[in-house]
This record gives C-alpha cells, sequence and structure tokens, in this order.
C-alpha cells in the first residue's frame, strides 16, 4: 500500500504525479516525490519525451497471435523471420525470458509466451496462462519439438509437468532446461536438488 | 524470544511473495516462534547461495537478523528438500495445498512446535505413503484439531446423544456430528455415511502408522474429501485456491487429456490486436 504523502505545499498536478509513480513497483513515495520534482526541474523535452513513451507503450505494443509475446507487429519479428526453426518452440515464462534466450544468440527456434506460472496457491491454475493458445498452436504436424523453459521453481516445475502432460500424448518430443550449477557459483552453496540434477544431468567431459 | 540480534531456527516455506528487484518475503513455519516471515536478499538471481534453500515445500536450518520490520534471512541450509514431492505434478501439489491451509490458520508468531511436527510429518508421508489422498484428510483433521477447530464426531453436537451407526449429518456451523433427529432444525447439514463417519473417527484417534494402513475406495475418499473441503471453508471463510488446482487435477487423472479441435486453416481467427497484455 503507498503511503499517503503529506505534500500540502506541493500544488495538484505535482502530488497527481507523485501518486501514479508510487504505484509502479519498486518505487515508494520518496522515490516518487524525486522522480517527480527532478521532472518538473529537467526541460520540457524530457518530460514530453516520457509522456509520449508511455502513452505510446499502450498504444503500440500488443500481443503476437502466434507465440503471445508482446511485439508491435503481429506477428512479432520472431514468428516472421523465415530463418528461424518452425519445428522448436521454447515455452516461457514472461516477454524477459525471451529477451535472456535471445540475448545468448543459440536458440534459433520459435517460443511461446506463457504470461505466467501454475501457482495453486496463488490461485493460478491452466486456464490463468496461455495453455490454451500453445495447445492450438501444437495442432498440425510442423512442431517436432517443445522446450520447457519455464523458471526453475516450485510454480515454473509445475507448469512444466503439467505441460509435459498435455504434450506428449500429441506426439511432440518434449524437453526441459537442462537443470545443474549456474557458471560462476560455488559447489558448497548448491542444495541438494540442484546438486541431484547436476549429478543425473552430468556431461561426457572427454570429446 | 531472545533479543540477540541473530538467531537461528528451523522452518518449512510455506508461501513466497516478491519483493523488490530480486528479492522475497517468505512465510515460513517454524517450531519455536509460528508462523513468520522473513526477507530473502538477491534469490530470485540464478547465483544466489541461499535460493535453493528456500523453496516452497523445503525443510531448512535458516539464520535470521532481527530487522526493523521484517527480520532478514542470512544463511539456510536444507534439512530435507522431499526431492520426491518437487519432482511429480500430482505430489507437489498436495504439498502446496497442505502448507496452504497451514498458512491459513496458524497466525503470525503463534508458537505450536505440533503443528510443525504435523506440517513435517505429512510432507514425509506424501513421500512414501501409499495412499496420498488419505495422508491429507488426515492431515486435514489433524491440522483441525491443533488449531482447535476439531469435529465433534462421537455424539450429537446439538443434543449430545451418542451418535448410532446410521447416516448422521456433519453441520459445518455447529462444529461437528448432529444425529438424524437435530439434523432437520439445522442449516447447512450434509450427510455422512456410517463409513465415512467411521474413517474419520478412526483417524482421529489413530497415529500415521495405522491410518496408512487403511484401505478405502474412490468413492468414501471423495465423499470425506468433500464434507472436509466444507468444513474447511466455512471456518476460513474462502475458498481454499489450491483445492481447486487438485480438483482439477483429480479430474485430469481420471479422463484422457481433452485436446481441443484442429483449427480449420480456412477460417482461422484473425489477428485480435487490440487484446490487453496481462
Amino acid at each position: 500500500m503507498p503511503k499517503e504523502i503529506n505534500t500540502t505545499p506541493a500544488t495538484g498536478a505535482i502530488n497527481r504525479l507523485i501518486q501514479e509513480f508510487s504505484k509502479l513497483p519498486g518505487i515508494g513515495p520518496k522515490s516518487a516525490q524525486r522522480i517527480t520534482y527532478y521532472l518538473l526541474r529537467s526541460g520540457q523535452d524530457q518530460a514530453v519525451a516520457l509522456a509520449d513513451a508511455i502513452s505510446l507503450l499502450k498504444q503500440e505494443v500488443k500481443l503476437c497471435s502466434v507465440c503471445c509475446n508482446v511485439s508491435e507487429s503481429d506477428p512479432c519479428p520472431i514468428c516472421q523471420n523465415v530463418s528461424r526453426d518452425r519445428a522448436m518452440v521454447c515455452i516461457v515464462e514472461q516477454p524477459q525470458d525471451v529477451v535472456a534466450m535471445e540475448h545468448t544468440a543459440v536458440f534459433r527456434g520459435l517460443y511461446h509466451i506463457l504470461h505466467g506460472a501454475i501457482s495453486p496457491t496463488e490461485g493460478v491454475g491452466a486456464d490463468n496462462i496461455r495453455i490454451k493458445e500453445l495447445l492450438a498452436r501444437l495442432q498440425g504436424d510442423s512442431i517436432k519439438e517443445v522446450i520447457l523453459a519455464t523458471n526453475t521453481n516450485m510454480e515454473g516445475e509445475q507448469t512444466a509437468m503439467y505441460l509435459s502432460r498435455l504434450i506428449i500424448p500429441l506426439g511432440i518430443k518434449v524437453t526441459r532446461l537442462a537443470r545443474g550449477l549456474p557458471f560462476g557459483t560455488e559447489l558448497e552453496y548448491a542444495d541438494d536438488f540442484t546438486l541431484s540434477r547436476a549429478i543425473e544431468g552430468r556431461q561426457d567431459f572427454s570429446g | 524470544m531472545s533479543e540477540s540480534r541473530t538467531y537461528q531456527t528451523e522452518a518449512v516455506i510455506l508461501k513466497k511473495t516478491k519483493l523488490r528487484e530480486a528479492d522475497l518475503i517468505l512465510t515460513m513455519y517454524t517450531p519455536e516462534f509460528g508462523k513468520i516471515q522473513g526477507v530473502a536478499k538477491g534469490v530470485r538471481k540464478t547465483k544466489s547461495r541461499m535460493a535453493g534453500h528456500l523453496e516452497l515445500l523445503t525443510h531448512s536450518q535458516i539464520s535470521l537478523t532481527r530487522g526493523r520490520n521484517l527480520d532478514t534471512i542470512t544463511a539456510s541450509q536444507t534439512v530435507n528438500s522431499f526431492m520426491p514431492l518437487k519432482s511429480d505434478l500430482w505430489l507437489s501439489s498436495c504439498a502446496l495445498y497442505c502448507t496452504e491451509l497451514v498458512n491459513q490458520f496458524a497466525e503470525e508468531n503463534l508458537e505450536d512446535e505440533r503443528v510443525f511436527r504435523l506440517l513435517l510429518e505429512t510432507l514425509k508421508q506424501l513421500c512414501d505413503a501409499p495412499n496420498k489422498e488419505l495422508v491429507l484428510h488426515y492431515y486435514e483433521l489433524h491440522l483441525l484439531i491443533e488449531v482447535g477447530y476439531g469435529p465433534q464426531l462421537r455424539e450429537c453436537v446439538i443434543c449430545h446423544a451418542p451418535l448410532t451407526p446410521v447416516v448422521n449429518y456433519f453441520c459445518a456451523p455447529v462444529g461437528g456430528m448432529v444425529c438424524p433427529n437435530c439434523a432437520a432444525a439445522q442449516i447447512g447439514v450434509h450427510p455422512l455415511s456410517i463409513n465415512a463417519q467411521k474413517v474419520l473417527r478412526f483417524f482421529q484417534d489413530a497415529g500415521w502408522e495405522k491410518a496408512n494402513h487403511l484401505k478405502i475406495d474412490a468413492d468414501l475418499c471423495h465423499e470425506i474429501e468433500r464434507v472436509m473441503n466444507i468444513y474447511l471453508e466455512y471456518l476460513l471463510e474462502r475458498n481454499v485456491k489450491s483445492a481447486d488446482w487438485l480438483r482439477s487435477l483429480r479430474e485430469m487423472r481420471l479422463k484422457p487429456v481433452a485436446v481441443p479441435p484442429p483449427r480449420p486453416l480456412s477460417s482461422a481467427p484473425p489477428a485480435t490486436p487490440t487484446e490487453t497484455i496481462p
């Protein structure tokens, strides 16, 4: 809950912007105030540019009808790209995950964005995320492999297990991102679950 | 509570809430302090040393530092990660249901070591016991007993006459069974078969060892599930979210997976550019 801020000397417009900023995630009343006064001092151009960027965001960005990613075009650039492997679909929880995957430049297939993960205790079930769209997409025989790239926490694991149960009967190969030790970590801090997966998934090192 | 700046405790992780960039507020159940909350810093980053030890359904030894509002978790080490629970959809859902219940019923900072032991034992039983449904119902009943809502199953709550072996009625508002005579005057009564009454009474007295040897059929199990759900939701005054999920998984196990009919190519639905982004 954003706290009520006592800004008696401030005018209505300033108050309004502070209130709006403090609704944003991670921005408390003090940060909201600081940003507002910064904008007030900065040039007209900067404030207008920010306002434009925000209003454009909601006008221009929509969901790709194929992969459910956020995009300014429909289908999105990745789905339109003919050089990508159309037989592989990588399933991720949120659009930010696509950015991370694309940064590696290793994966050349397509994506599907679920916009969430199954979380029984939060009341997020299979109908609340974009599983229906995924299943519709898997009809037909163009997709040969589905890569489950949901997070490796409880919600992501549950989502992956649920999806595999739905997709395997369709005769499509289902794979899960390898689970093991992240690069740059120390073994002594690894938890049992990670370490046991890392042992199970060990790889030949002779090659 | 001692006044030193840091303290250690065992804990089972019940719930996670996102905080700031990479932090979490964890809700945990501990033997010494009951249900507590703590901030785990940086655990949403890939390289966090604590993340794996603070995942839901994990039994960990944790160290906390007192803070002004919330205490901060400074170290954690897994005691039991309940691996079988985490690699099975049905089992992990059952376990999450158990943690949701204890999270709903437990008051913060109210010590109850028996609830902690019950929760821990239930998670163990979910890994090992032959019939997981029975584990759930045993847990539900005993959790209610521990938090003071144990239902009266041996005599009529209204007239106090011992129940006879007939179909009697469960009445959530009065907290137990009522005989057929008194049931007529009550609202919200649910008939309970003789066998279901026997199972619940048996669970009330039996330990895990005996309870696990019980063999009951699916219909009886369903009857018990229904009546426990009615009682739990009456007490909580809201629906248990993970119970809905368990129900949908049960249905999924009974029937083959529903596959949507293939889309005819000619009448592919047009793109909907106005769709809102969640």
